[in-house]
């Protein structure tokens, strides 16, 4: 599933993903649950995603068409989503709550509108 | 004066919450007077010329009936400043330079001729800047007027929303020359603060612009991006935040989405217009927010 060029990126985004969401080992965690998010000009896919409080889980961005960006500000996360490299970043949330996902890279009219939620559950 | 505002009508706007800011409210750290000016300046922002949508059924006149307005003024402005996001964004890079080019001939009708512009992400993002250079020139730079020094600075040619290292060291390179009680106007296009990061009112690295300016006493930083009327303070440092020329959004947080306030038809220009900034002496900012049209 996760290959050499992912692992690459995983360990290219975990300096960004530090703080709240930090960032583990693949391989020593294989349990982490894993929920992948595709981006494309103007939404993200799924634009709606569950978590729970104290789960870490492996965000795993892809891009379709170009270079988007990924940020959660409640998290302090953010990494750039770029074609053709799957983008892995852990994150255990600590609290409940809903919390917005937006693209922070300028992509075009429509480009204000591409965001999803994370509901995070107690 | 000759900002055309009498002692009593600067005293009036002092009364209304949010739109009169003097030295009072934000005094000078060391207690050293700022230069003394005495003039105002009209401040557009966010045109977004080529814009078509229900939020604004008028875009296409919404700007020209402004330049109407602000040519009507009484007491002229010694220059005017467009705070970015022009025209509103294509992909189509050939519509881009159109949308520019008849934004630079309907703005070439005000009256006057003093007129410095500076981009937003939907002007510059998708093309480093490239077109909008060519109606423009560069997307920072510096002037003085009166005793005052102006810096425009560029968070949006960087669609990450970046002003970058190399613009982090243009900008402290100038304010080396800058003494700590020198009068500091900075023009940018989003919040050099956090605004509200969940929608993206931001600049990545607002932060390090906001540490190159905290040694001087008077600056105050006037922006767009946001589309309505906005007052933050950092530390000493003011924050003003202009409406727009095509559809107010709503303010930070108050509900999920950043979705256009609809239209109502009714008050068709209602959260649109621009601004005066009277630069009094002694630090004072009085700041009017002028109707798309005269009533």
């Amino acid at each position: 599933m996760i290959n050499r060029r992912t692992t690459l990126r995983w360990l290219a985004a975990a300096p960004v993903a530090s703080g709240l969401a930090a960032a583990v080992g693949l391989a020593a965690e294989p349990a982490v649950r894993e929920i992948r998010i595709s981006a494309k000009k103007f939404e993200f896919t799924p634009s709606s995603v569950t978590a729970r409080v104290g789960e870490p889980v492996m965000l795993l961005l892809s891009s379709e068409d170009r270079i988007h960006g990924f940020k959660m500000p409640d998290f302090n996360l953010r990494t750039d989503i770029v074609p053709g490299v799957v983008t892995a970043v852990q994150l255990t949330p600590d609290r409940a709550g809903s919390f917005s996902y937006f693209c922070d890279i300028f992509c075009g009219d429509g480009h204000e509108d591409m965001g999803g939620t994370m509901l995070v559950e107690g | 004066m000759q900002t055309g505002y009498d002692r009593r009508e600067f005293l009036r706007l002092g009364g209304i919450a949010g739109v009169a800011f003097a030295s009072g409210l934000f005094p000078a750290a060391g207690g050293a007077q700022a230069q003394g000016s005495d003039f105002h300046f009209v401040q557009f922002s966010d045109t977004h010329w080529g814009y078509t949508g229900p939020a604004n059924p008028d875009a296409a006149h919404t700007l020209e009936k402004a330049v109407e307005t602000v040519n009507g003024l009484a007491a002229q402005p010694d220059f005017i400043v467009f705070t970015g996001d022009l025209t509103h964004t294509t992909d189509d890079p050939k519509e881009r330079r159109a949308r520019l080019k008849r934004f630079k001939e309907i703005v070439s009708a005000l009256r006057v001729k003093d007129v410095r512009f500076m981009p937003g992400e939907h002007d510059a993002s998708l093309d480093r800047g490239e077109a909008y250079k060519e109606f423009f020139g560069a997307p920072n730079y510096t002037f003085d007027h009166k005793g005052v020094h102006f810096i425009a600075l560029d968070n949006v040619s960087d669609p990450a929303a970046r002003v970058g290292d190399e613009q982090l060291a243009w900008l402290a390179a100038d304010l080396k020359q800058r003494k700590p009680e020198d009068r500091i106007v900075v023009m940018t296009h989003r919040p050099l603060f956090d605004l509200y990061p969940s929608w993206d009112w931001a600049t990545a690295d607002g932060a390090k612009v906001m540490e190159l300016l905290m040694p001087y006493r008077n600056v105050v930083v006037f922006y767009g991006h946001i589309h309505q009327e906005h007052h933050h303070v950092t530390g000493h440092i003011a924050h003003h935040a202009a409406q727009s020329l095509v559809f107010p959004l709503p303010a930070p947080g108050s509900q999920p989405r950043r979705a256009p306030l609809p239209f109502d038809a009714a008050t068709p220009y209602r959260g649109l217009g621009t601004r005066d900034v009277a630069v009094g002496v002694a630090s004072s900012y009085a700041l009017k927010e002028l109707p798309v049209a005269k009533a």
